[in-house]
């Protein structure tokens, strides 16, 4: 027998899987992959069709280096619309799971058995973690694979930024969760979204004192990455898709560099991840005492 | 629905730890803010009755299944299920419940919702198949049950509600409403599931506005009104009440002088009266009446019916459209109600 908790998280897989979401996304993601397949095709081609003398130049460097230049600033683009999507379905995939199933009523007869309100709520979470993780680290695959086949380029550490992505999308779905046990569906997923967005123009706020020198500033960065660490992680995914001898030019070009989102000198300190989990445990206990108090 | 409910499980209904009362609150109160939901509810379930538990909409019926299931927390108060704390976990492992909004996961079948249910209720695996099969055989879907439950009928998901809230051979099983999207057949074997359940000594909690089911097959009854109990006591004692009907003419004074010592009398479709008449007393009536002059035409005893008995203890107009002005537990009960009756 197993148990409810993973009963719950099965029972929200199948949910996902019946609903045909299972479906829309592997349509999309192969839309996506071919698009950024042919997009990637098309670069390579135009680059090497006009640089004069047939020479690449780009950020100061030249020749192969330079197309890596240009083809990790092109897949960390294509990552951070990928992120954006990974993060919109974390939201829409969380917001309805207890939220809706209090507001329909179906609810009702399952908190009537005899499970635990936290083991319920887990149990959710558990079940749409698991999917997005599989969903991210597919996509991701399958994306870093078919560019580095057409382009040659290859992170130095893809395993990594796909953890640090995976991360970023658990954040929300956890806040969303959270927010999702007191709130409507629908505003649960709006406040998610409009936090999310917040912390990331914090994140560039943030970078842009650094940048200036300003380190009141710059606290508004370390404190949204705090208060929500999607930013803190996107970072840890430029960091470990971005190549390492563009750490030599970021370095030459100073703290200005700081306040470009797609560039990142140095990956998230241990302190920050331990801090990652500190707040997974923080919010998810927090939603389990909020739902455990909850009237239905 | 035409099987016998499941069997499987062990009932507590027979455990000593559950025999005295399968329910019971202690001046329960829920409050909503301002609103007050239950206001000081006390009563007690002997364990294998039927209950019926009565009131308009918005007296907080609903309001008490959730407490006692753990739902929602009372403001203060006490509530027992099957010995134990309401809402405590191994109470409600005995517990079936049948909401009066059910919903279903709208994406599985009929069988995969009442599989999730054995899963959640911890039942053991081998007897899932029976208790399925049994559950909806008894609820009248099993032809259905390969659907998925989206493409249901209100009245099929109401008989899967009811599947779902058989499973297990529960000791306590909350029906509200559970005839609400039944059309008069489904309600005729909803009886026979009762009376089915009664006899598996099955306690059963059951909410509706439907009177006369209620009077068919329940036990004792607790009528609510604003959070309050305003009638409380075993189905028989309520409508111990009798009156007496009677077309008379050519009386020689009005019919109240005449029947005075008999009790209050009314008057109503060219009809007297007599209420909280002793049936023994039918003949002095009618002697009565003769003795004044009067051609008795027709005499008519009759048992007061729940339905009259609800209508004059939440001070609703009366079936004949009358106001209630007969004796009986008033409306406007200060204090809050007990049901101290025992089994």
């Amino acid at each position: 027998m197993t148990s409810p908790l993973v009963d719950i998280a099965w029972l929200t897989i199948r949910e996902a899987a019946r609903r045909r979401l299972f479906l829309v996304l592997i349509l999309i993601t192969a839309a996506s992959v071919a698009l950024s397949a042919w997009g990637f095709g098309q670069v390579r081609e135009a680059l090497l069709s006009e640089a004069p003398g047939g020479t690449i130049e780009a950020g100061g460097v030249t020749g192969e280096l330079a197309l890596t230049f240009i083809y990790a600033q092109l897949l960390i683009l294509v990552t951070f619309m990928f992120s954006f999507i990974l993060a919109l379905s974390a939201v829409f995939i969380a917001a309805p799971v207890i939220a809706g199933e209090l507001e329909s009523g179906v609810a009702l007869t399952i908190l009537a058995r005899p499970i635990g309100r936290t083991t319920y709520l887990l149990g959710k979470w558990l079940g749409i973690a698991v999917l997005v993780c599989v969903y991210a680290t597919l996509s991701g695959i399958i994306e870093l694979v078919v560019v580095g086949a057409l382009t040659g380029y290859t992170p130095p550490d893809p395993a990594y930024a796909l953890v640090y992505l995976c991360g970023q999308a658990l954040i929300l779905l956890t806040l969303t969760i959270l927010l999702s046990t007191r709130l409507s569906a629908i505003t649960a997923g709006v406040a998610c979204l409009a936090i999310f967005g917040l912390a990331w123009i914090g994140g560039i706020i943030g970078g842009i004192g650094t940048a200036i020198g300003e380190p009141t500033v710059a606290q508004v960065g370390e404190l949204s990455r705090l208060l929500l660490p999607t930013d803190g992680l996107w970072r840890g995914v430029v960091y470990h898709l971005q190549p390492r001898e563009l750490l030599l030019l970021v370095d030459q070009a100073g703290p200005l560099t700081a306040a470009f989102p797609f560039v990142v000198e140095t990956p998230p300190p241990t302190t920050f991840l331990v801090w990652v989990l500190a707040w997974f445990g923080f919010i998810l206990g927090l939603a389990a005492l909020s739902f455990r108090r909850r009237e239905i | 629905m035409t099987a016998a409910p499941p069997a499987g499980a062990p009932s507590l209904a027979g455990d000593p730890a559950v025999a005295g009362a399968a329910i019971e609150t202690v001046d329960l109160v829920k409050r909503y803010g301002r609103t007050v939901a239950l206001d000081g509810l006390s009563m007690r379930v002997p364990a294998g009755e039927v209950f019926g538990f009565l009131g308009p909409n918005g007296a907080g019926k609903t309001t008490a299944v959730k407490l006692l299931l753990g739902l929602a927390r009372p403001s203060s108060g006490q509530a027992s299920l099957l010995g134990r704390p309401a809402g405590d976990r191994e109470a409600r492992r005995h517990v079936g419940y049948l909401p009066e909004l059910f919903r279903y996961q709208a994406w599985l079948t009929g069988r995969e919702v009442l599989a999730v249910h054995c899963r959640l209720a911890g039942l053991a695996r081998p007897t899932w198949g029976p208790q399925i099969d049994a559950a909806l055989g008894a609820a009248g879907i099993s032809e259905r049950a390969g659907d998925r439950v989206g493409g249901y009928s209100k009245g099929m998901q109401q008989r899967l509600g009811l599947a779902v809230a058989l499973l297990g051979d529960p000791a306590v099983i909350f029906l509200d409403e559970p005839t609400s999207a039944l059309d008069p057949v489904g309600r005729l074997e909803m009886r026979g599931i009762l009376h089915g359940l009664r006899e598996r000594g099955t306690t059963i909690f059951l909410n509706s506005h439907l009177l006369t089911e209620v009077e068919r097959v329940c036990d004792r009854v607790v009528i609510l009104d604003h959070g309050r109990v305003v009638a409380a006591g075993p189905l028989a004692d309520l409508l111990s009440e009798h009156h007496l009907r009677v077309r008379v003419t050519g009386l020689d004074r009005p019919a109240g002088d005449v029947l005075a010592s008999f009790g209050p009398v009314r008057e109503a479709d060219g009809l007297l009266e007599i209420q909280g008449l002793d049936p023994a007393r039918v003949p002095d009536v009618v002697a009565t009446l003769v003795a004044a002059g009067g051609r008795v035409h027709a005499v008519e005893p009759r048992q007061a019916t729940l339905e009259e008995r609800f209508a004059q203890a939440v001070g609703a107009p009366r079936p004949n459209g009358d106001a209630p002005t007969w004796a009986g537990v008033p409306s406007d009960t200060t204090g809050p109600a007990t049901d101290e009756a025992g089994p």
